[in-house]
């Protein structure tokens, strides 16, 4: 059984009249520990990918197995708590709340996990030492670089033990310098505790970090450059 | 679940993020929530001078007045023509079973002397049993006895005003006061009344023997004569009772045939009071709802804000949904916003409030009362405001789309 299983699933808007075919009957296994960088032209359906597999979305038709159970049939509240447990979301954007210091934004996931607030604050301080960002957590998200936010936003994402990281074009407002720093830090992740990255990028040296690659064109997968163990 | 003190720390945040929005949309409960306190206070200061009245006035009290109601469809004022005696009050007292105590009043307004002193005052002539009918406990002193009243003896009781404004810090049982030069013994003085329901001081009075009146002092149309016949029915389910007999006992005694109307009047005084007291609290009803009105409008104010920064913060809420948060802990959070705005603003109102009907009373000499259950009203009308104008924009809220949210500018 993969962590991932997706099966046929398709994703249709329709704008007015029109209907988009974001996702055209798109399947695939992704294992627990791999490195996926997802690619393909603007447009081609790697977001409506993304959101579907963060459970912020559900398909139009087809299958999710996550872990082996259906994402399909469950609620709102059913899917926040999966978010909650065992996702974890970097954003192009970064998304901290702007009003809120490093830790508090840390320990976002952990107060809608019911974690007394010592405990949080604890984690919360692991967690950002671990993004190398000790010392910081009184900093709000307009008193840090780009690249220190990226990485606030990725100790967001570890700090409920997520098994999988789900992110977005993460290195798409940083320069190059910074770019690479965040992806160091992701493949060590991705290494060190066997988490899970699933990564779109436009950018083929950030790729490289990965170690399969999936090419998405017109809400199909153009290829999939990686082995699958079954 | 998210814990209490969190979602109240990230609402007191927002709510200080826009600290001018935040305290005019409290403005709108201050106002309320102070204008219901204010409100209910006059009300009940009213009632309550209303009920202080009825009990200085003496309970369970009747009074016949001389003249009808209506005459022949002619309003005639009550009191218009002399025809009660002091023989009707005796017979009152001998046949009405209803009755326990009866006093005959024939009063009017005459000069008083005592040394250098000098006062204009209500003289009421009547017997001892005025002290009964009224509730009135003497001070000093003794009452006037059933021989002084038959003798028409210069004996009298006095006030409290009286006392002060001739005696100053004198003892005055035993003294010698002169009303309308007629030298009169005082025996005794009257415990205070204060003001009653007209304003005037009930202590600004002196009482002597209803015959000294009648044949020293007033005069009489005809022998016995008095203006007014207090009857005190012995409880209050007595006082129809007691009404409807004296009605009787006196047409008999006025010779009134069937078909005439009667020549005297019976008010049932504590009934006209009751009647004055439950207008007090329909008033204060009144001015209460009047003033919730401010209240509510006041949550109409928190709706629209709290609907604003629902739309302002969509994002926020992206990213709290993005990361766990389910329906309930979007609704809490913005219904304990809803909820602290309303709280905060009950409380400064509760304090305006307050110190509104002390500042109130001290201009305008308006008694009023600042009741504990007004304050756990209008703090719990508060409160349900905030709840009630808070869920909708929280439902709202809670509702959003997670990737619309996110995507949100
Ligand atoms: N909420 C939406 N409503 C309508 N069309 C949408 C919506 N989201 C995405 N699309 C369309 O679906 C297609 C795929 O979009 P997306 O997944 O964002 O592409 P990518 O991330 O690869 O650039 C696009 O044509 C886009 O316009
Ligand atoms: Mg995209």
């Amino acid at each position: 059984m993969a962590l991932i299983e997706v099966r046929d699933i398709n994703k249709r808007y329709s704008v007015g009249d029109v209907e988009i075919n974001a996702l055209n009957g798109v399947s695939l296994d992704i294992e627990k520990g791999e490195f996926i960088a997802v690619m393909g032209p603007s447009g081609s359906g790697k977001s409506t990918f993304m959101n579907i597999l963060g459970c912020l979305d559900r398909p139009t038709s087809g299958r999710y197995l996550l872990e082996g159970s259906d994402v399909a049939g469950l609620g709102r509240d059913e899917l926040a708590a999966i978010r909650n447990r065992k996702l974890g979301f970097v954003f192009q954007g970064f998304n901290l709340l702007p009003r809120a210091s490093a830790l508090e934004n840390v320990e976002l996931p952990l107060v809608y996990n019911g974690l007394p607030a010592k405990e949080r604050g604890e984690r919360a301080a692991e967690a950002l030492k671990t993004v190398g960002l000790g010392g910081r957590e009184k900093h709000r998200p307009n008193q840090m670089s780009g690249g220190q936010q990226q990485r606030v936003a990725i100790a967001r994402a570890l700090v409920n033990n997520a098994s999988i990281i789900l992110a977005d074009e993460p290195t798409g407002n940083l320069d190059t310098l910074t770019s690479a720093g965040i992806m160091e830090l992701v493949a060590r992740l991705n290494m060190e505790s066997n988490i899970t990255v699933i990564l779109v990028t436009h950018e083929s040296d950030i790729a490289a970090y990965s170690k399969r690659i999936i090419r998405f064109l017109d809400g199909r997968i153009l290829s999939d450059a990686g082995v699958v163990t079954t | 679940m998210m814990d209490i003190p969190s979602t109240i720390k990230i609402s007191l945040r927002a709510l200080r993020a826009n600290k001018m929005r935040s305290a005019l949309t409290m403005l709108g409960i201050i106002i309320g929530v102070g204008a219901v306190i204010a409100m209910l206070a006059i009300g009940t200061g009213a009632s309550e001078r209303i009920e202080e009245q009825i009990s200085s006035m003496g309970s369970n009290l009747l009074m016949v007045l001389p003249g009808a109601t209506t005459s022949g469809g002619v309003r005639m004022g009550a009191g218009t023509q002399p025809t009660l005696s002091t023989g009707d009050a005796d017979a009152i007292r001998k046949d009405c079973p209803a009755v326990e105590y009866v006093a005959p009043v024939h009063n009017g307004v005459a000069q008083v002397v005592y040394g250098g002193q000098n006062w204009s005052t209500g003289v009421t002539g009547t017997t001892a049993s005025i002290l009964k009918v009224r509730d009135w406990p003497l001070v000093q002193g003794r009452p006037f006895t059933e021989d002084e009243t038959r003798s028409a003896a210069k004996v009298s009781l006095i006030g409290q005003t009286v006392v002060e404004s001739l005696f100053g810090g004198i003892n005055p049982v035993g003294r010698i006061i002169m009303i309308k030069k007629i030298p009169f013994m005082v025996v005794g003085t009257l415990d205070r009344k204060g003001q009653s329901m007209l304003g005037q001081d009930q202590d600004d009075i002196i009482l002597i023997p209803v015959t000294t009146a009648q044949k020293k002092l007033f005069g009489a149309s005809f022998p016995g004569m008095v203006r007014i016949i207090m009857v005190k029915a012995k409880s209050a389910g007595d006082m129809d009772a007691a009404e409807k007999q004296i009605v009787e006992l006196l047409r008999q005694r006025h010779r009134i045939g069937q078909r005439q109307d009667d020549d005297f009047t019976v008010r049932n005084l504590t009934q006209m009071m009751r009647a004055a007291e439950q207008s007090a609290k329909v008033m204060t009803l009144l001015l209460g709802a009047i003033a919730s009105v401010s209240l509510i409008v006041g949550g109409i104010g928190i709706m629209n804000i709290m609907l604003v920064s629902v739309t302002e913060r969509t994002r926020e809420i992206g990213i709290r949904m993005a990361v766990g948060a389910r329906t309930w802990d979007i609704r809490m959070q913005f219904i304990i916003e809803a909820l602290t705005l309303s709280l905060i603003g009950g409380v400064v109102g509760i304090v305006i409030g307050i110190s509104g009907s002390g500042a109130l009373s001290a201009l305008s000499g308006w008694a009023t009362a600042v009741s504990l259950p007004s304050i756990a009203l209008a703090f719990g009308f508060s409160g349900a405001v905030g709840i009630f104008f808070g869920f909708y924009p929280a439902y709202k809220a809670s509702l959003l789309d997670p990737i619309e949210a996110l995507r949100h500018e």
